[in-house]
């Protein structure tokens, strides 16, 4: 996943209504109406968050049946959570380094008391 | 998304702690093996902090810091290879040497991404525990701030993969 897809998914997960609506999909599928129908939206109002789901390929409309239900798709989802394992990474190689620095530095001024 | 994002549900990554308070409050938790006077000069002097806070890929090239209530410090990153460089700064609120800051976080280019944080030391038994609480404005601000943070962390680790991949086709 590049950098770029990655802040689609997160530009895409920003919205309360999305969530939601990824929320709803978590139980099944469910048509453009009944995706509507919890969150007293239009139906324009939907498909515009529909669309900025599809494109950020967290949602994916069947062509096949006339009632074209939406699914949720979870592979960018998992993306995004081994991405946030990653930032918690960051962290932990951060205070990692502080630590060992901090051993460094207890070393000098052990050095410096043992010289004194 | 995932369980591990509720809030209350604490994780531990190496020695880190990582506790979500809520969707925009997160606190991690270190011990270090040191007295707290030298874990606070560590964490507040620039010719101790050039040596951890930036990452074997990424090493720190400028820091400046004016700690005092009302001062403002700026950390810059810059990545071994391509040279891509990023910049994080923020004002310090409170200071009470060697136990307590209060200062904001921000990522240099994206005023959205401010993040305030506390950071509270306290010693015992000769170690000292870090626990760095950080709260963002927004889930805009939250997302924003983990989007920079990831860019800076996802380039090392491409240039990992870079490597691993160059060493797998030989």
């Amino acid at each position: 996943m590049t950098i770029d897809q990655l802040s689609g998914t997160f530009g895409a997960l920003a919205d309360p209504t999305r969530r939601a609506i990824l929320a709803r999909l978590a139980l099944g599928e469910a048509t453009v109406n009944q995706l509507a129908e919890p969150f007293h939206l239009k139906l324009p109002t939907v498909s515009k968050h529909l669309k900025v789901l599809q494109r950020a390929g967290l949602v994916t409309q069947s062509r096949k049946a006339q009632w074209r239900p939406c699914r949720l798709e979870t592979a960018p989802l998992r993306e995004v959570a081994d991405w946030v394992d990653q930032y918690r990474r960051i962290w932990d190689e951060r205070l990692t380094q502080l630590d060992n620095y901090l051993a460094e530095l207890q070393l000098k001024e052990k050095d410096r008391d043992d010289k004194q | 998304m995932t369980t591990s994002n509720s809030p209350g549900v604490t994780r531990q990554v190496g020695k880190m702690t990582i506790t979500p308070i809520s969707d925009l409050e997160v606190e991690l938790t270190r011990e270090f093996n040191a007295p707290r006077r030298l874990v606070f000069e560590a964490m507040t002097r620039p010719e101790h902090i050039t040596h951890w806070w930036g990452s074997r890929e990424a090493p720190m090239v400028e820091c400046e810091i004016d700690l005092r209530p009302g001062g403002r410090y700026r950390y810059v990153i810059r990545k071994e290879k391509g040279g891509q460089v990023y910049a994080f700064r923020g004002e310090f609120y409170e200071i009470v040497a060697p136990e307590r800051i209060v200062q904001t976080f921000e990522v240099e280019g994206m005023p959205d991404s401010i993040a305030y944080e506390t950071l509270t030391l306290t010693e015992r038994d000769g170690k000292t525990t870090l626990r760095a609480r950080s709260r963002m404005e927004s889930i805009e601000a939250r997302d924003a701030m983990l989007r920079s943070g990831m860019e800076a962390g996802a380039a090392a680790t491409y240039d990992r993969l870079e490597e691993l991949l160059a060493t797998l086709s030989k």
